[in-house]
């Protein structure tokens, strides 16, 4: 089933980590095998903020293989070690959890296709999101399990977008969770829910093209897509409404940049959505009690119809 | 043991007068005889007083604890209760069997009204997916949006939406009337098997895709026809049933019916003469 929200401030920033966490929680019947987070926060701009794994959560419900932990170590050194070969300086470093990191990083980033190539060429290291905006925070488990773990409920920012998964098509892992990232693409970042039929072929013609993949998720396609077009000169809106016709399946999904927030739903209008939209606020999720965790107050919201593409800036 | 268990089922039945026939095929057509009347025992039933009314607030309530409430207040005879606080809950006013005057101070989730029969209901708000799905009679009248499968399986009763509805609104519905006072998204009616949907406004893509029968009447543009739906001539009858059912619905009073579009199944791919319970009750 999945469940996704989003939000975006115009023209004030907002407790976005504590809301959206709210709005994901409201969603928990729709699946809680992994909760993710794109969170777009207030930064000063200078810095790369880069969230990587270095291995896999294997607790309790994961479908990941168990790992010798001393490795996650072996693979953080590598990583440091082609940063520094790539004229990258790691200015802040945390360590949340023994397999996941967060890096901020001065690099002055002309191809950031091969910078990824590059640290992702380390087995079992994915970059999460690159971006000096958005950070994507995703792990098993509800909403409120994966915010309290990342203490996120203080991340003030502009926007964001989330996603609650019940995994149906891959495995319960945080490979296969959302948000993806929009690689290469600095801070853009995609949560869906729905099918897509056409992914292999989709996928192949992607790979030819250098685009590549972490997971057999179906919608981490949606992100390589976009990216795709947006290399090749399309604005996200277009390459959003191209997507319509370049997808194949049911689903509704939600892109994030930096300034901007989309949403883009199928011509056969499968997959719900419900849409808040004022001069201050857009809210949106696949249910309405989503919103409603922001807005407790009556307001009017409907459903957006088959086929409809819309982006909002902040 | 099975034929037993069969024979011992028709004579109770029949002891009930539910029915004298063979219950195969054409056959099983039985009108409602109002002598037999007190045989029956309307399980899940109240006799309510409308004007004795009430508020119920159900923010700090779950969904099953909401319909509990409202179950036992209809049980100690209050015809008019007002919810207050539904905050897009899922489930809310589903399963009501009997005549209510029941009122909604905010929107609805998921599922809303679901499986009713009888009850009078006005939703001041927005209303989610398959709301007052499986309808069999009353009238549900929604004051904003609607989300997607609006009426799915309603097989009577008014289901009326001054807004706009997503997709699939009646989908396989069979009786009943949906009116929408804005637009409705693609494949509005279908597979649609009886019933009227009157839309003033702009209908989607797929308009009535496979309905097997039923009529869909558009005041606005249609995005396109989906299989076996065809236009057909908009009568003087149905005129004055349209220009009817929206004075009552209050809504659209002034709108010029004349210029509507009608549009039924191309084909006729089933059967349906057989009148549904509620019908049966309308025909004495």
């Amino acid at each position: 089933m999945c469940g996704i929200a989003g939000l975006i401030h115009r023209g004030k920033s907002s407790n976005v980590g504590s809301e959206l966490q709210g709005m994901l929680q409201a969603l928990k019947h729709r699946g809680e095998d992994s909760t993710g987070y794109a969170l777009y926060g207030d930064t000063d701009g200078k810095n790369f903020v880069m969230r990587f794994k270095v291995g896999e959560n294997v607790g309790e419900g994961s479908s990941s293989v168990m790992e010798d932990v001393s490795v996650y170590d072996e693979r953080k050194k590598i990583v440091d070690e082609y940063l520094s070969e790539m004229g990258a300086k790691i200015v802040k470093e945390e360590r949340t959890l023994p397999y996941s990191l967060r890096y901020e990083i001065d690099y002055d980033a002309k191809d950031l296709l091969e910078f990824s190539q590059k640290i992702e060429s380390i087995p079992g290291v994915e970059i999460l999101s690159m971006g000096k905006s958005l950070e994507v925070i995703k792990d098993l488990g509800n909403a409120k399990m994966v915010c309290d773990r990342y203490s996120l409920d203080k991340v003030v920012g502009t926007h964001a977008i989330g996603h609650a998964r019940m995994a149906t098509e891959s495995g319960v892992d945080i490979k296969s969770a959302h948000p993806f990232w929009g690689y290469p693409f600095s801070d853009v970042s995609v949560v869906h829910n729905g099918q897509l039929t056409n992914y292999w072929n989709n996928r192949r013609a992607l790979e030819n093209k250098g685009m590549r993949f972490m997971s057999e998720c179906d919608s981490e396609l949606i992100a390589v897509y976009i990216a795709q077009k947006m290399r090749e000169g399309a604005s996200l809106e277009e390459g959003m409404k191209d997507s319509l016709l370049g997808l194949d399946g049911v689903f509704t999904y939600f892109v994030a940049t930096k300034d901007s927030l989309g949403m883009a739903k199928d011509t056969m209008a499968a997959k719900p959505l419900v849409l808040y939209e004022s001069d201050e606020l857009v809210a949106m999720g696949s249910e309405e009690i989503a919103i409603r965790s922001v807005l407790p107050q009556e307001i009017d919201t409907y459903d957006p119809f088959d086929g409809e593409v819309k982006v909002w800036r902040i | 043991m099975a034929n037993i268990k069969t024979i011992e089922k028709k004579s109770k039945a029949q002891s009930m007068g539910m029915h004298t026939e063979v219950l195969t095929g054409r056959t099983q057509q039985k009108f409602f005889n109002p002598d037999e009347a007190e045989n029956f025992y309307y399980f899940g039933t109240y006799d309510v007083d409308f004007n004795k009314r009430t508020d119920l607030d159900v923010k700090d309530m779950t969904a099953p604890e909401a319909n509990k409430e409202i179950d036992k207040l209809m049980s100690e005879g209050y015809g008019t209760i007002v919810i207050k606080n539904p905050q897009g809950k899922h489930s809310l006013g589903v399963g009501i069997l009997n005549k209510l005057n029941l009122i909604f101070e905010g929107s609805l989730g998921y599922f809303g009204m679901g499986s009713c029969d009888g009850p009078t209901v006005r939703i001041n708000g927005r209303v989610g997916w398959s709301c007052a799905e499986n309808l069999m009679a009353g009238k549900v009248v929604i004051e904003k949006n609607a989300g997607s499968c609006f009426g799915a399986a309603i097989r009577g009763g008014d289901l009326i939406c001054k807004g706009s509805v997503g997709a699939r609104t009646g989908i396989d519905m069979k009786g009943g009337t949906i009116i929408i006072g804005g637009d409705a998204g693609a494949f509005t009616g279908f597979m649609m098997q009886r019933g009227r949907i009157i839309i003033l406004g702009d209908v989607g893509i797929n308009l009535g895709d496979s309905m097997y029968d039923g009529t869909i009447f558009v005041g606005g543009k249609i995005g396109s026809y989906g299989s076996d739906a065809v236009d057909s001539e908009l009568t003087k009858s149905d005129q004055d049933w349209l220009k009817r059912k929206l004075k009552v619905a209050e809504i659209g009073e002034n709108f010029n019916v004349s210029k509507m579009k009608k549009i039924v199944a191309g084909k006729k791919l089933w059967n349906y003469d057989n009148l549904e319970p509620t019908e049966k009750k309308g025909a004495i």
